[in-house]
C-alpha cells in the first residue's frame, strides 16, 4: 500500500497491509493478524510439498535476477548429510528501492516465519537475515521479532513444539552494496571481505561455509507464507498478464513524482497508469522524462516506453528494461540526464569492490568522463568511449556490478544523446522551471 | 589409483586431451598455446580476477575465464578469437588507464607480463584522459618494497602470505578504483620465504630492495642452477651481469621446490662473486709459497700425495663429481666434512620445503660417497698425513692441529688464512664458476651449470682433481663433467643408472631413493 501516503483503491496489499500499524510488529500483534499460522501449517506438511506449491504458484525471486523461488528451493538435496544454509538477503542498497526497508520496519514477524517455512523447505536448521548496516530501524525490529520468537518457542531448538529445529541469526552488514550480490553476502557472512566468488559453484552446491545454501529476497521469503495460506491457484491468479509473473509485487517509487512511496500491485499492472493514477502523476507543470523502473542497474526507460509497459518481469524487458528490484526512479523534465547518470555511474565506482579489472577500472573511468561531460568539458569522442568502456564492462567479470554501471550510461546515451550532445557543444542545459501553483 | 578420465576438446584448431578436471588455461598450455593471464599462477589458489584470460568457448553465452573453467568434452576454444582479442585488449587498457608509464625507470622493465602483452595485442594508444591515480610507494619489510602505482591488483602477493606462506600480512585495501595492496597492522613482509611475492608480481609493483636499479632484465645472462646454500636443493635461474651474480630466482621444479625459494637462500649469492681468490697454482719454494704452471704444480702435488696416508678435509659445497674425484686422490685414506647450520624454516603451504638446517649444497653426496660428516674437521688426522684441504675454509683450526699433518695441500677458491703453510695450491672455481651435480637431502641428483668466468688461471676442480689423478698415475682423463659422473655413475651403486642427459634440469633420485619418496611431485597448497 502507499505507504506513508494514504493506500490507492487499485493497489493489492498482501505484504504491505499492515504497513503503518505499529501493532503488527509485535508478536501479539502479529498473531491477531494471522502470523505464524502459514508456519504452523508448514511444519505438518512435508518439505517437498511445500517445495511444489511454491513452484505451482510460480512465485519468482523480487531481489532483482527473478529466478523461479520452487526451482531455487528444489536445489537443496535432501539427505546429502550436509548442514543445509538459507541467507535471506536483506542487504538492499539498489539506489531507489526501500521495499524491503518498509517490509522489515512494519511486519518483522513475517520474515521470521518466512524464514522459518523456507528453512524448514530446504532441510535448513539455520537461517541467516543479512541486514545492510544502514538499516538501523529495521535492524532494531527484526531483532526484536527473533528475540520474541525464540522466546515463544517459535523458532529455536524445538521450533513450534514440533521437534524441528530452526535458528534465525540476524547479521548486520558493514555498509557495501556489493554485499547484497549474494556470494559477496556469503563472504562478508563468512567475515571476509565481500568480494563476489566465481560461480560455478554455484550457492545451491557451495554457499555459505562451504555448504548448499539457498538465498533469498526479504520480500520473496514473506511472500511464501500467504502463499502456503491461501495456495497456489490463488496466487497465481493475482496476474493481469503473463502467466510467468504471478503474484504481487512491491515497488519504491521516488523521484519527480506527487505521491513517493511503497505501493503493491499485481504482476502486469499498467506501468503508465500506475504512475500517473496510482503514485499520482508528476508535480505540477512538470512531465516524466525518463524512468528507471528496477534500480539503478537496470535501463533507463524513456517516458514512451514506460507508458506502454506492463509490470512484470517479461513487460520490462519487452519495453526495453527490467522488473529487477522494483525500485521506480522517475526523472522528470527539470533534470539533467546527464547529471543523473553521473551520478549513478560515481555510485557504482564508489561501491565496486575492486576485483575486476574491467570493474575497477571501468567504473572509475566512466565516472570521470560523465563527470567531465556534465561539467562542459566533455567530447564527442568520449561517448564513443564510453559506449566502448560500456562494452568491455559487460559480460566479462565475475558479477554484475560492471554491467550494472554500464547499463544507465549505454541506455543514456542511446535514448537521451541529444542532452549530451547539448553540453558538449556549449549549450548549456537550461530546467524546465516549475510553474508556481 | 583410479584411472583418470580424459577429456578430448579442441583449442586453437588442436586437439587436445587432458584429464578431467584440468583448466582450459593448463589445457592449452600442453599443445604449446599460451593464453595471456595475470592473476592466474599454478602454484596458487585461482583467483579469476585479472579476467585476462578470457576466452570463446564455443556455444557458451559469455567468454570463459579459462583459468577457472575445467574443460568438457568436445569443447572448442578459440584464444585468439577476434571476440577474445577484443576483450583481452580492453582489459589491457583498463590496465594501463592509471599504470605511471615509467618503464625506463622501472626494475621489471624487460621481463614484465604487463609490458609483453601490451606489445603483443594491446591498444598502441590510450583513451584516457584524466588525471590518474596516485599512491606513494612503501617499504613491505623484508625485502620488499611496494609500487602502488604499478600494481594490477591480481592479488598474487596476497594468495602467496595467506595460502602458502601461512602468514596472512597482506591484503587488498579500499576497494574500486582506489584498491591497493595493503599490509595487515603491525604485520611486516618478514616471513623466511616473503620474497617470492617480488617473483610473484607480475609487474613491477612489488620489488626487491637488493636488486633495485641493479640491472636492466636485458643485460642479464641466465643460467639455470640449483640454489648452493642448503640441502634443499632449489632450482634456480643465476643471473649475471657482466660476470657479476647480482641475481638468484627460483626455477620451478614440481619435485623439489614448486616454484618458491627461501629469502635466505636468494640473498646469499655475494660469496660467488669473491673478490680475495686464490687465482694461480702456488708452490712453496725456499719457504715460501710462489707462482707456479699447472703441470708444475700438479706434479708437485702428485710428488707430495704419491704412496703416502692421505686425509681429506672437504667443502660439501663440492659437486658430486669433484668429491668422487677426491675420493680416489685418497687412496685409501679417509675423509671429514663439516657443515654450518641455522634453523630451519618451512614453507607450510608446500609439502617438503625449507630452508634446511644444514646449509650446504652437497651434504647428501658427500656422505653417499663416503665423506664423514663430523664437528670435529680435523680429528683424524693422524701425525704425518697429507691433508688435502678441498674447498674448506679451515676457519676455527688451530695451528696446532694442522701442524700434525706433514703436508698440507690446498684445493679451494680462496686460499685459507691457517693453511699459509700449504705445499701447494690448486686454485678452483667456485659454485657458480663450473658444472657439475649435486644430491639433496632426499636423494634428489641435481644439475648445475656455469653461471660465470672463473678468475684468473682458475680451473674447474673436477678438472684439477682429474689432472692430479692422472699425474699421480692413475687412470683418469676427463675432458668433461659428464665424463667424470658415467665413471661414478659406473662404479658407485646410489648413482647407477645416472646420466647427464637422463637427469636433465629437474634431476633424478639416487637409486638407493624408494619409490614413494621424492619421486612423486610435491603437493601445494596442502596442509
Amino acid at each position: 500500500m502507499g505507504y506513508p501516503n494514504q493506500p490507492h483503491q487499485r493497489e493489492t496489499a498482501v505484504l504491505s497491509q499492515y504497513f503503518g500499524d505499529a501493532e503488527a510488529r509485535t508478536l501479539a500483534g502479529w498473531k491477531k493478524r494471522g502470523g505464524y499460522k502459514a508456519l504452523e501449517k508448514a511444519l505438518g506438511m512435508t518439505p517437498a510439498d511445500i517445495v511444489n506449491v511454491v513452484k505451482e504458484s510460480g512465485l519468482r525471486g523480487r531481489g532483482g535476477a527473478g529466478f523461479p523461488t520452487g526451482m531455487k528451493w528444489s536445489f537443496m538435496k535432501p539427505g546429502d548429510g550436509k548442514p543445509h544454509y538459507l541467507c535471506c538477503n536483506a542487504d538492499e542498497s539498489e539506489p531507489g528501492t526501500f521495499k524491503d526497508r518498509e517490509l522489515m520496519r512494519w511486519t518483522p514477524h513475517a520474515l521470521v516465519e518466512g524464514c522459518a517455512i523456507a528453512a524448514y523447505a530446504i532441510g535448513a536448521e539455520t537461517a541467516y537475515v543479512y541486514i545492510r548496516g544502514e538499516f538501523t530501524e529495521p535492524l532494531h525490529w527484526m531483532e526484536e521479532a527473533v528475540k520474541e520468537a525464540y522466546a515463544a518457542g517459535i523458532i529455536g531448538k524445538n521450533a513450534m513444539g514440533t521437534g524441528k529445529r530452526i535458528d534465525v541469526h540476524v547479521h548486520k552488514g558493514a555498509g557495501a552494496y556489493i554485499c547484497g550480490e549474494e556470494t559477496a553476502l556469503m563472504e562478508s557472512l563468512e567475515g571476509r571481505r565481500g568480494n563476489p566468488r566465481i560461480k560455478p559453484p554455484f550457492p545451491a552446491v557451495s554457499g555459505v561455509f562451504g555448504m548448499p545454501t539457498t538465498i533469498n529476497n526479504v520480500e520473496t521469503l514473506i511472500a511464501a507464507a500467504p502463499i502456503l495460506m491461501n495456495g497456489a491457484d490463488w496466487y497465481k491468479k493475482m496476474s493481469l498478464s503473463s502467466p510467468k509473473s504471478t503474484g504481487t509485487k512491491l515497488y519504491s517509487v521516488c523521484g519527480n513524482i506527487l505521491r513517493p512511496g511503497t505501493y503493491e500491485v499485481v504482476m502486469g499492472f499498467p506501468f503508465k497508469e500506475f504512475l500517473y493514477d496510482v503514485c499520482g502523476g508528476p508535480m505540477h507543470g512538470r512531465k516524466f522524462k525518463a524512468i528507471i523502473p528496477g534500480g539503478a542497474s537496470v535501463p533507463i526507460q524513456t517516458v514512451e516506453e514506460a507508458e506502454a509497459t506492463l509490470m512484470d518481469y517479461e513487460g520490462f524487458v519487452a519495453q526495453g528494461s527490467m522488473l529487477g528490484s522494483g525500485g521506480v526512479i522517475v526523472i522528470d523534465d527539470a533534470q539533467s540526464m546527464v547529471t543523473v547518470i553521473a551520478r549513478l555511474a560515481r555510485f557504482f565506482a564508489h561501491e565496486s569492490c575492486g576485483q575486476c579489472t574491467q570493474c575497477r577500472e571501468g567504473t572509475a573511468w566512466t565516472t570521470k568522463i560523465m563527470e567531465r561531460i556534465r561539467d562542459g568539458q566533455g567530447t564527442i569522442e568520449d561517448l564513443d568511449t564510453l559506449l566502448d568502456i560500456g562494452e568491455q564492462m559487460t559480460g566479462k567479470t565475475i558479477c554484475v556490478l560492471s554491467d550494472s554501471c554500464a547499463v544507465p550510461v549505454v541506455s543514456g546515451i542511446q535514448k537521451f544523446r541529444g542532452e549530451f550532445e547539448a553540453l558538449i557543444q556549449g549549450r548549456r542545459f537550461h530546467p524546465v522551471v516549475a510553474a508556481v501553483a | 589409483m583410479a584411472e583418470t578420465k580424459m577429456v578430448n576438446l579442441t583449442i586453437e584448431g588442436r586437439s587436445v586431451s587432458v584429464p578431467e578436471g584440468t583448466t582450459i588455461l593448463e589445457a592449452a598450455k600442453t599443445v604449446g598455446v599460451l593464453i595471456p593471464h595475470y592473476c592466474y599462477h599454478p602454484g596458487l589458489p585461482v583467483a579469476g580476477v585479472c579476467r585476462m584470460c578470457l576466452v570463446e568457448v564455443e556455444k557458451a553465452p559469455k567468454l570463459a575465464p579459462s583459468c577457472a573453467s575445467t574443460v568438457a568434452e568436445g569443447q572448442v576454444v578459440h584464444v585468439h578469437s577476434e571476440k577474445s582479442l577484443e576483450a583481452r585488449k580492453g582489459v589491457l587498457e583498463m590496465l594501463l588507464i592509471n599504470h605511471p608509464l615509467d618503464c625506463p625507470i622501472c626494475d621489471q622493465s624487460g621481463e614484465c607480463e604487463l609490458q609483453d602483452y601490451t606489445f603483443q595485442e594491446g591498444r598502441e594508444d590510450s583513451r584516457y584522459r584524466e588525471p590518474k591515480r596516485f599512491n606513494p610507494a612503501e617499504d613491505f619489510g623484508g625485502d620488499v618494497i611496494y609500487v602502488p602505482n604499478r600494481c594490477i591488483l591480481c592479488t598474487r602477493c596476497v594468495r602467496f602470505m595467506d595460502d602458502i606462506a601461512h602468514d596472512p600480512a597482506l591484503n587488498v585495501s579500499e576497494r574500486g578504483d582506489r584498491a591497493l595492496i595493503g599490509k595487515f597492522e603491525g604485520k611486516d613482509l618478514t616471513h623466511p620465504w616473503a620474497a617470492n611475492v617480488v617473483d610473484l608480481c607480475p609487474v613491477g609493483a612489488l620489488l626487491s630492495k637488493d636488486f633495485l636499479n641493479k640491472a636492466r632484465a636485458w643485460e642479464l645472462d641466465r643460467t639455470a642452477s640449483v640454489c648452493p646454500n642448503c640441502t634443499q636443493g632449489c632450482n634456480v635461474i643465476m643471473e649475471t651481469r657482466e660476470n657479476q651474480v647480482v641475481r638468484m630466482r627460483p626455477r620451478p621444479n614440481e619435485y623439489v621446490n614448486a616454484y618458491f625459494m627461501c629469502d635466505w637462500g636468494r640473498l646469499n649469492y655475494r660469496w660467488m662473486n669473491e673478490k680475495n681468490r686464490a687465482e694461480r697454482p702456488l708452490v712453496r719454494q725456499n719457504g715460501s709459497l710462489v707462482p707456479a704452471s699447472w703441470e708444475v704444480a700438479i706434479s708437485a702435488a702428485a710428488r707430495a700425495l704419491n704412496g703416502k696416508s692421505v686425509f681429506v678435509a672437504a667443502s660439501p659445497m663440492l659437486s658430486n663429481e669433484s668429491l668422487y674425484l677426491l675420493t680416489q686422490v685418497m687412496q685409501g685414506g679417509s675423509g671429514t666434512f663439516r657443515v654450518t647450520e641455522g634453523d630451519e624454516a618451512p614453507l607450510p603451504g608446500v609439502e617438503d620445503l625449507a630452508l634446511r638446517r644444514e646449509r650446504a649444497a652437497n651434504v647428501n653426496g658427500a656422505e653417499t660417497l663416503g665423506f664423514r660428516k663430523t664437528k670435529d674437521l680435523l680429528g683424524g688426522l693422524k701425525q704425518g698425513d697429507v691433508l688435502v684441504v678441498a674447498g674448506e675454509d679451515l676457519a676455527g683450526i688451530d695451528a696446532a692441529t694442522l701442524a700434525r699433518a706433514g703436508e698440507v695441500i690446498v684445493i679451494s677458491s680462496v686460499l685459507p688464512e691457517s693453511a699459509s703453510n700449504a705445499s701447494v695450491v690448486l686454485p678452483i672455481a667456485n659454485f657458480s664458476e663450473e658444472e657439475g651435480t649435486v644430491t639433496n637431502l632426499r636423494g634428489r641428483v641435481q644439475r648445475f651449470t656455469q653461471a660465470r668466468q672463473a678468475p684468473g688461471e682458475t680451473r674447474p676442480s673436477w678438472l684439477v682433481l682429474g689432472d692430479l689423478l692422472g699425474a699421480m698415475g692413475k687412470q683418469a682423463s676427463f675432458f668433461l663433467p659428464s665424463d667424470v659422473f658415467a665413471t661414478l655413475a659406473s662404479s658407485n651403486n646410489a648413482f647407477a643408472g645416472l646420466s647427464y642427459d637422463t637427469i636433465g634440469f629437474k634431476g633424478l633420485p639416487l637409486a638407493t631413493v624408494p619409490a614413494t619418496g621424492p619421486k612423486t611431485p610435491v603437493a601445494i597448497g596442502a596442509a
